[in-house]
């Protein structure tokens, strides 16, 4: 057991980020979640707008709006990280060993990741826009030009439970680049011995990488699971930037408290919204922080 | 990816993997890796395209079916409307992500210091709970995040638009600043030289100070950048802690590209104009960025 003195100057000099972490983020969600279980009535027609406790939950989860909104948040998620994914693997094993100007390739990759959702959706909402063949703009556009006019969509304005699938393209368009990053340093790490190994032992590329290099990127793989799943689940800005904020098709339930909170004035059901939101964050992120937090544990 | 039939070529020549020396001979394999890269490049590359084309276009020449075409005649226009917009804001987003990312990187470092290097009991615990705080959706707190900083403001006045978002960002930034630089001290500093610190008599300040802050430029290069981007690109905080005469540069782009703003040239040039920054500061570090990746994200 270590003395006091030795500990406590370290426990002082975090204290100040304790005590903000503290307040405005663990105290912050417990008011979320007090605000969330009132009940409210309106002041005119004395109508229950929130019966209150556990029936906040029931009644947002079970409205035909809000099932809606977990529907496309799925879609949008689902398409996010499986595009982000394919194209981040398929960048990174192009590059991984080494091509002619690769940083100039790394860089082009890698830049719409500096580009704010806000920006990024200005020119998305162009480029996705639903018009077809004479008005054609954006993408469409550029398909009847080529000669592909097969090809138009309506994009995520489509009259389909799928349509969020289009939203993910900007968001993959983003973010691959940053999963390509990590790949690129997951495979930078593997030590060029055990690729000389299998090379010796007759491995052809395929067995290379599906025998020795694979497996050893699945923890990096966790992490950009985790780290696209959860932005796609809080993403807010680059729907509003394309859809605007009030689009009832692609809405998600980050856009939807919005709604709540502002045109509808109904801080509660907005809270109730948000907790869902974090539950569901939290469903995807807190098993994988146990884990790490045991695995270091275990490693010392 | 590769054939059975393309592997003896590699054989034959065996390289050194990962540092980028093989011999660049033309084969079949490379020739299709590099069709590849170019094709995924002009695809990553076209919206960007379309922003600068569209943005050099003199108002009355952006008739719909030109708007793949090059520019017949080039216009400044547009570039002009959106600075005039835009540069106040611009200057306000500067102040923001420069003050967020400074004061959240030195938070970061101590704590990742102690975090490594000087650890307290439970701090493992407490550790995982600040990483929690890096995932969380903001609209979890944002409700009384909001009444919280209106009833701070009752006493402290200036705690308004910028400021205010430089206290927000600066404390949601403190989880992924700390997480870096714990994961950066943990393997560049060797417990061996804090142990002799330690019997040489130095306190925990002084071992900060003299030994940790000195190796620490790569820890902060990467946590200024990532937080200076993110307080930057940030428009949730923005759209629900500011206006438009107080706000940042997306607050104010986004009114500009919203409703019902006709003219293209200067909505285009504004996102150009928006992004120029951060796409500067990841032109000249990224490779920074992609080293600090290593070190913070993959774990």
């Amino acid at each position: 057991m270590r003395k006091i003195r030795t500990w406590l100057p370290g426990l002082l000099l975090v204290l100040p980020s304790i005590i903000l972490i503290g307040v405005f983020v663990y105290g912050l969600i417990g008011q979320t979640i007090n605000t969330s279980l009132l009940r409210t009535q309106d002041f005119v027609t004395d109508k229950i707008t929130n019966p209150g406790g556990i029936a906040n939950y029931t009644a947002l989860l079970g409205s035909d709006r809000y099932q809606h909104a977990l529907w496309n948040l799925l879609v949008l998620t689902v398409v996010f990280i499986v595009g982000t994914m394919i194209f981040g693997l398929l960048w990174a094993i192009l590059l991984e060993r080494g091509v002619f100007a690769e940083g100039i390739f790394r860089s082009i990759y890698l830049f719409p990741m500096a580009v704010s959702f806000i920006a990024a959706g200005v020119v998305w909402r162009w480029l996705l826009s639903p018009a077809r063949d004479d008005q054609a703009v954006g993408l469409n556009q550029l398909f009847v030009q080529l000669g592909v006019p097969g090809l138009q969509s309506d994009w995520w304005s489509a009259n389909s439970r799928m349509s969020m699938a289009a939203m993910a393209i900007p968001a993959i368009w983003q973010l691959s680049g940053y999963v390509m990053a990590l790949f690129l340093a997951g495979f930078r790490g593997i030590s060029a011995d055990q690729r000389e190994a299998a090379r010796v032992d007759g491995a052809t590329e395929f067995q290379l990488y599906r025998h020795v290099l694979f497996p050893q990127l699945s923890p990096v793989a966790l992490s950009a699971l985790i780290i696209v799943g959860h932005m796609s689940m809080k993403m807010f800005d680059l729907i509003y930037a394309i859809a605007g904020p009030n689009s009832y098709q692609a809405e998600v339930p980050a856009t939807l408290m919005w709604i709540q909170l502002f045109p509808q004035g109904d801080p509660v059901a907005a809270a109730t919204n948000a907790v869902i939101i974090l539950v569901i964050v939290a469903i995807l992120v807190v098993p994988y922080l146990v884990h790490t937090h045991r695995t270091e544990q275990r490693d010392g | 990816m590769s054939t059975a039939t393309a592997a003896p070529v590699d054989q034959a020549v065996p390289a050194p993997a990962g540092d980028g020396g093989r011999p660049r001979r033309f084969t079949v394999r490379a020739g299709l890796r590099y069709t590849l890269l170019i094709i995924f490049a002009i695809i990553v590359l076209m919206p960007l395209y379309v922003l600068l084309v569209t943005s050099l276009k003199p108002a009355s020449a952006i008739s719909a079916d030109q708007a793949w075409r090059l520019p017949v005649e080039i216009s400044t226009a547009g570039w002009a409307e959106a600075w005039g917009r835009l540069s106040p804001s611009l200057y306000r987003s500067l102040i923001l992500a420069v003050c967020a990312a400074v004061l959240s990187s030195i938070l970061g470092s101590l704590n990742g210091f102690v975090f490594a290097r000087w650890k307290f009991p439970g701090s493992n615990v407490v550790f995982t709970l600040f990483l929690f705080g890096m995932f969380i959706p903001y609209q979890a707190v944002m409700i009384p995040l909001q009444g919280m900083l209106l009833d701070a403001q009752a006493f402290l006045p200036w705690l308004d638009g910028i400021p205010r978002l430089i206290l927000v960002h600066t404390v949601y930034g403190i989880p992924i600043c700390t997480l870096i630089f714990r994961n950066y001290y943990a393997t560049a500093v060797p417990v061996e030289i804090l142990e002799a610190a330690k019997v040489d008599g130095a306190g925990m300040l002084r071992t900060y100070a003299s030994i940790i802050f000195p190796v620490s430029i790569p820890g902060f290069v990467v946590t200024l950048i990532w937080q200076f981007t993110s307080a930057w690109n940030d428009f949730l905080f923005a759209l629900f802690l500011t206006n438009a005469q107080n706000g940042p540069v997306t607050y104010v782009l986004n009114e500009l590209a919203g409703g019902q703003n006709p003219n293209y040239a200067s909505i285009m040039a504004g996102v150009l104009v928006a992004s120029l920054p951060t796409l500067i500061v990841y032109v000249v570090l990224g490779r920074w960025f992609i080293s600090g990746l290593m070190s913070g994200s993959v774990k």
